[in-house]
């Protein structure tokens, strides 16, 4: 039986016990108390304590029981797993109720488990990364052993196409070489949509920060930031579909006006949404950034007579520029792990080019396509997915750590 | 006499230019907020124009004649020159109704049922019908046969292949099951940590590493999260594909930070003597934290876990990556069954050929958006209602 399983059935049997454990215990410390004995703590400590000391030791019987199933040494029939549990279970009330006496510090211990189990809680977001760190470099792995790291690198060929039939075991009918997995191009039509992106938040989103901080009057800044901030609420799948339904045949029928050809899935308007996207996260960030300059900067540039905008070029921005170099990166870190907007709007033909009116493809739409497809789950295709994984994980993440040191550096500054 | 002109004069031309210079960059500024505002209503009138005919419909009315040859393939029932109008589902389930209830056998029903996707959207105002068929539903519509109304089965129904049966419930219910899962992790864990790290924790090393991971993993791009969930959940730990257990977790490990980063600003936001004042009374460190601190930052923790949610509720990335795009019609009864959810489904309908499914996917999108902006309405709300100043 699955792990999720035993610890819902123990759970639901351990829930009732529990409150019974919590009575008895509870009546223990009160019984002692009417008695004229003072008790280290108070009764619905003892309470507690007799529950922990019931529910502990099933607990761990049931993880145990569960670990042994998972790694695959004996699979321990349900009945057993259960009669165990209650058995200790009862043997660690009993334990429980006996050492209930005046001199037990219940609320000490309580105290210390209940330490133990927050500093469980936050060790989570620890095995998190660790766990996605580790899977993602495990399956990675399995992924080099086929294709070499350095192809993967510098190729600029990228068409796992057929590599599924090989897995189908009709490897025979696969003729030498026509799988390789260059990622160069889909890098490249990765920083093609960031830049893109970029262009278009960076400007809207810092002379937004810029007016609502420093010129806007309070209502204004009221109602505006608010508004802006719904941007960053909807859901990248509407934008998706705003890109693809909505702004294409815009860019398309533009590019035709001018005498250009656009394509259908071209990289620019899912760029140019996902760049409305980032406009709310650079404007609030900046925001926060030139509202912390202090004042004095400003007006010691006014008492030399300087206008408004050179104040706020010449002093503001400059004094700003660590944390809006920091909304930057955060931004582009956003930009090149965005999914659902390419996955609806860009093409999927993996293309070298400059021009953003061709179709390209990104990593993360390769990522979605090589696990949605019906190959078995240790094709080089599927595998590859992690190895994108990998790369954009690496990278985000050092985009992600840049800007925190940058921010920290600029709080200490004004701090 | 030559007299020299001052300089910061108003007459000045450098001056005279500076000043303009000044009120082009205010314009700039003031401009780049029009456009996102622009942008904004733009985007909102865009999907609701392409969403808001979804809701109503167009019906036929048809006589069911559950006759022999109905027994065997539906269509039978129809009048023959309504086949075509009619939608091709509405007859399927006749030959199973007529297996169960015998009884039906040789009798006839009058009723209402929904047209073909292409018809509706003719009637719509959409795209054109061959000739011959838009003459026979233009004199159907002036004798009345076939008449509008408001579009329940969209929220009555699961998904369908026929863009005119196709409706949301079966997501909705997916994803009321998944955020169920993600809020019954992401909550108890980001609370717990969040009061380890700010009531218990010493500032050392080992707490610092735990809040830059934090941070760190709060801008780790949604699709990772998939990829996580998918080798440890379901390839390790054996939860079924595309079930709600499986998106509820990824999603919960998701949501897992931002939780513990607004419940770490509500805790900071209690002042100081509430604690000191407790532990002068003779509470345990955790006695203050949860007779004292708690109560007074539990609004602020809501605010930050529905936030959260409703950012969990708008992902999808994820959620295609652990398999959550699967044809789903009836809605799941259970955490382990295959499901779906409301921006799955919106991605998958947009993916669908037929120009019919355009409006239902607008119309998705307007609930969704209607839900999320209600529940970050509610948070503001929360917020506005219990925010005290110390």
């Amino acid at each position: 039986m699955g792990v999720g399983e035993t610890i819902l059935l123990l759970l639901g049997g351990l829930i009732p016990l529990g409150y019974a454990a919590y009575y008895l215990g509870r009546r223990k410390a009160l019984v002692a108390t009417a008695e004229g004995i003072r008790m280290h703590s108070r009764p619905q400590q003892y309470g507690w304590y007799s529950v922990v000391s019931m529910a502990l030791p099933a607990m761990g019987v049931a993880i145990a029981a569960s670990l042994l199933n998972l790694l695959g040494v004996v699979t321990p029939p349900r009945e057993i797993v259960l009669l165990m549990a209650l058995v200790t279970a009862a043997v660690g009330l009993a334990v429980g109720l006996r050492v209930i006496r005046p001199s037990l510090r219940a609320r000490n211990i309580l105290d210390n488990l209940i330490r133990w189990l927050l500093l469980g809680a936050a060790l989570i977001s620890i095995i998190t990364t660790i766990a996605i760190v580790l899977s993602v470099i495990f399956e990675a792995m399995r992924f080099f052993r086929e294709v070499s790291v350095w192809e993967f690198v510098t190729g600029t060929v990228w068409s796992p196409g057929d590599s599924f039939l090989e897995a189908a075991g009709r490897g025979d009918e696969v003729t030498e070489g026509s799988s390789s997995f260059g990622s160069v191009p889909l890098f490249a039509g990765t920083f093609m949509v960031t830049a893109i992106a970029m262009a278009v938040a960076l400007p809207i989103g810092l002379l937004s920060a810029i007016f609502m901080s420093e010129y806007a009057s309070p209502r204004i800044r009221g109602t505006a930031k608010p508004l802006l901030e719904i941007l960053a609420g909807i859901p990248t799948v509407v934008y998706g579909f705003f890109a693809a339904i909505t702004v294409t045949p815009v860019v398309v029928d533009i590019a035709s006006f001018f005498g250009l050809d656009a394509s259908y899935s071209n990289i620019l308007s899912p760029g140019i949404v996902m760049g409305i996207m980032i406009i709310p996260f650079i404007s609030s960030l900046s925001d926060d950034v030139i509202n912390s300059i202090p004042q004095s900067l400003r007006e010691g540039a006014y008492a030399l007579g300087t206008t408004r905008s050179e104040t706020i070029r010449q002093v503001v921005l400059p004094a700003a520029l660590p944390g809006v170099i920091s909304a930057f990166l955060l931004g582009v870190s956003r930009a090149l792990g965005e999914t659902m907007i390419v996955v609806m709007a860009a093409g999927v033909r993996p293309n070298l080019t400059w021009n953003p009116l061709e179709d390209m493809t990104t990593v993360t739409v390769n990522i979605v396509y090589s696990l949605t497809g019906d190959q078995a789950f240790d094709s080089p295709q599927t595998l590859s997915a992690f190895a994108l994984g990998l790369v954009l994980f690496l990278v985000t993440l050092a985009l992600n750590l840049v800007s925190t040191i940058l921010v920290r550096r600029f709080k200490q500054r004004y701090d | 006499m030559a007299t020299r002109r001052l300089t910061g004069s108003v007459n000045d031309a450098r001056l005279q230019r500076r000043y303009r210079a000044e009120q082009r960059f205010r314009i700039y500024c003031a401009s780049a907020v029009l456009l996102a505002l622009a942008i904004i209503l733009t985007f909102f009138s865009n999907i609701i124009s392409q969403g808001y005919t979804a809701f109503w419909h167009h019906e036929v009315q048809v006589t069911l004649d559950y006759n022999e040859r109905a027994a065997r393939i539906g269509t039978f029932a129809l009048d023959e020159d309504l086949r075509d109008i009619a939608s091709r589902g509405a007859t399927r389930a006749i030959p199973l109704q007529m297996r169960n209830n015998p009884e039906l056998a040789g009798t006839t029903e009058t009723t209402w049922v929904p047209v073909r996707g292409e018809i509706d959207q003719y009637l719509k105002g959409g795209r054109d019908l061959e000739p011959e068929l838009r003459r026979q539903v233009d004199a159907l519509m002036e004798q009345g046969v076939i008449q509008s109304g408001f579009n329940t089965r969209f929220f009555t129904a699961g998904d369908s292949k026929l863009p005119e049966l196709a409706g949301i419930l079966s997501a909705a219910i997916g994803s009321l099951y998944v955020l169920f899962v993600t809020l019954l992790f992401a909550f108890p864990v980001g609370v717990m940590s969040a009061i380890y790290l700010e009531e218990f924790a010493p500032d050392n090393r080992f707490t610092q590493a735990i809040e830059v991971n934090i941070n760190n993993l709060a801008a780790v791009p949604s699709i990772i999260f998939g990829l996580l969930g998918l080798a440890v959940f379901i390839n390790f730990f054996g939860v079924p594909r595309s079930s709600a257990m499986a998106g509820g977790l990824t999603l919960g490990l998701m949501t897992l930070p931002i939780i513990i980063i607004s419940t770490r600003a509500a805790l900071r936001a209690v002042p100081d003597p509430i604690r000191l004042g407790a532990f002068a009374m003779g509470c345990s460190r955790w006695q203050v934290v949860r007779d004292h601190v708690l109560p007074v930052s539990l609004p602020g923790i809501l605010t930050g876990t529905i936030i959260g949610l409703a950012q969990a509720m708008g992902e999808t990335a994820p959620l295609i990556i652990v398999g959550m795009i699967a044809y789903i019609p009836e809605a799941p009864t259970g955490l382990f069954e295959s499901a779906t959810v409301l921006p799955a489904q919106i991605f998958t309908w947009a993916g669908e050929p037929e120009k019919a499914y355009v409006e239902k996917t607008a119309a998705g999108i307007i609930v969704l958006l209607a839900i999320l902006l209600s529940l970050n309405a509610a948070a503001v709300l929360l917020r506005r209602k219990f925010e005290r100043r110390w």
